[in-house]
């Protein structure tokens, strides 16, 4: 554990808070990492599953940024929220792939 | 432009580059390792992370059975930091076609010669060892039940961050401009503004290794290839084996957290290491896998990524010393390089410092295209 982990820890009673709620990340665990030397959204990304989840980083992202400004000593602006990916909202497979075969229009869709 | 010195630099943060540098700077060496990004952003963290023993040439299949084995103890030996996410629920290839399935039970006969206990499937057997799947159509299947999946990321990380704590310097963030030779040696990297200089570099970085090793005059005909990956939410999981069908090369696998991976093969998709999406992936490989595996119907997707495959003419590595001496090229793995990780570093240290390398690889030699004496893997996807 680094000096800069140990001196917000100070600070710090509530280390058990849940930053990303689909892996069930929490500040301290993402603290940790970011200590280790991970000073990237997309880095913390691929060790703590965070904006992997269904909600797509919704939860997660601005808090994780605002963890990683602060720490590496940076503006907020200067911190990349790193690559987000489609599509946007969770589909059911069954409806992407109805999609295809009714050329455009889909059970979900119709009638509406 | 201040200089700096190693003993050898790496160009390529993906799991080979990582693996070498680990591999020689257990040697005793000054190792420093350059990577665009981060450490697995290129096309070893885009994979699917298959791990196999299905290929269709000795080289290969010696190759995998050797990394498996260090794949079972992997996550200990590189500190166990990292979870790596070593399963082996196996790895199934389906065959639409007498052709298809003729060449399988070559493959699957080789394998069996050099000790791996691969078998062919009746679709009767499918349908019974996997009640979910549908089988209609299928005329036969490969499998391998000591095959399995890894976590891309970690696994790369891993070996990176093993190499740090052994004293490599891992540069992330810090793109290769281009390799520096004099005399006709190499002589080290121009790398995010630095010159470091070195007697010898280890050239892995994938389908970017092309243009960097022709800057120095070495023509390899390594090519990049767009390929494509959807993730669902999570389900129980059901230890669902990696499914590929040869008919349209769709396939799928389930994750240890219960994921499913989905991907398949689509001729348009552009060549190029730029990352995209298109819309038209995600609804092809839907259709084509919910024919295979219906009950995925209600499970949602959550994102798809694309990365860049090295394809070379045979679809078969690169690993040899170029002809501009001190330089050293593994790359052009053709879409299963991941899982070599682990002989990749070793084949890099053993090749540093001259040995017999512990399992003949003169196949992968960079001259053979030259020499058209190409030996192409069968079993590619």
């Amino acid at each position: 554990m680094t000096r800069e982990n140990d001196k917000i820890k100070k600070f710090d009673s509530e280390q058990d808070v849940v930053v990303c709620r689909c892996e069930e990340i929490t500040r301290e665990e993402i603290r940790t990492w970011i200590a280790r030397g991970f000073h990237t959204f997309d880095e913390l990304k691929r060790v703590l599953r965070i904006g992997m989840g269904p909600c797509q980083g919704r939860g997660c992202r601005d808090i994780v940024m605002r963890e990683l400004a602060c720490i590496t000593q940076k503006q907020l602006s200067e911190i990349s929220p790193g690559v987000i990916r489609p599509p946007v909202k969770p589909i059911k497979l069954g409806l992407l792939a109805q999609k295809t075969n009714k050329g455009g229009s889909c059970d979900g869709c119709e009638g509406r | 432009m201040a200089a700096r010195v190693a003993d050898v630099i790496v160009v390529g943060g993906g799991v080979h580059g990582c693996s070498a540098a680990l591999h020689l700077v257990n040697e005793g060496l000054n190792v420093v390792l350059f990577e665009a990004q981060y450490l697995s952003s290129g096309g070893s963290g885009r994979s699917a992370a298959g791990l196999r023993q299905h290929f269709g040439t000795e080289v290969n299949c010696r190759l995998a059975k050797y990394n498996l084995e260090c794949f079972s103890t992997l996550e200990q030996d590189l500190g166990g930091e990292f979870d790596l996410e070593f399963r082996q629920w196996g790895y199934l290839w389906v065959a639409y076609t007498e052709s298809s399935k003729e060449q399988l039970r070559k493959n699957v006969s080789l394998q069996n010669s050099l000790d791996i206990p691969s078998v062919m499937l009746s679709p009767a057997e499918i349908k019974e060892r996997w009640p979910y799947m549908n089988v209609d159509r299928m005329v036969g299947a490969a499998f391998c039940d000591k095959d399995g999946h890894i976590n891309p990321h970690s696994l790369t990380m891993a070996y990176g961050y093993a190499a740090q704590k052994k004293g490599a310097i891992i540069k992330t963030y810090a793109p290769v401009e281009k390799l520096l030779t004099d005399k006709g040696k190499i002589s080290g990297v121009q790398a995010a503004g630095e010159v470091w200089h070195a007697p010898r570099v280890m050239l892995t970085a994938g389908p970017w290794s092309r243009d960097l090793a022709l800057g120095v005059g070495v023509d390899m005909p390594v090519s990049a290839e767009r390929h494509n990956l959807l993730v669902t939410e999570q389900v129980e999981p059901f230890n669902c084996p990696m499914t590929l069908c040869l008919d349209d090369g769709a396939y799928f696998k389930q994750l240890p957290n219960g994921s499913f991976f989905l991907g398949r093969d689509d001729p348009d998709e552009p060549k190029t290491v730029e990352s995209g999406n298109s819309a038209k992936f995600l609804e092809g490989v839907t259709e084509s896998v919910l024919q295979r595996i219906p009950m995925l119907k209600d499970v949602r997707a959550i994102h798809q990524w694309s990365g860049p495959y090295d394809v070379t003419p045979d679809h078969q590595a690169i690993i040899d010393w170029t002809p501009v001496e001190g330089l050293w090229v593994n790359c052009g793995w053709s879409g299963h390089g991941l899982q070599f990780g682990p002989s990749g570093g070793r084949l890099a240290k053993e090749m540093f410092f001259g040995e017999k390398t512990f399992v003949d690889i003169r196949n992968f030699r960079l001259s053979r295209f030259e020499e058209g004496d190409l030996f192409d893997e069968p079993a590619f996807i």
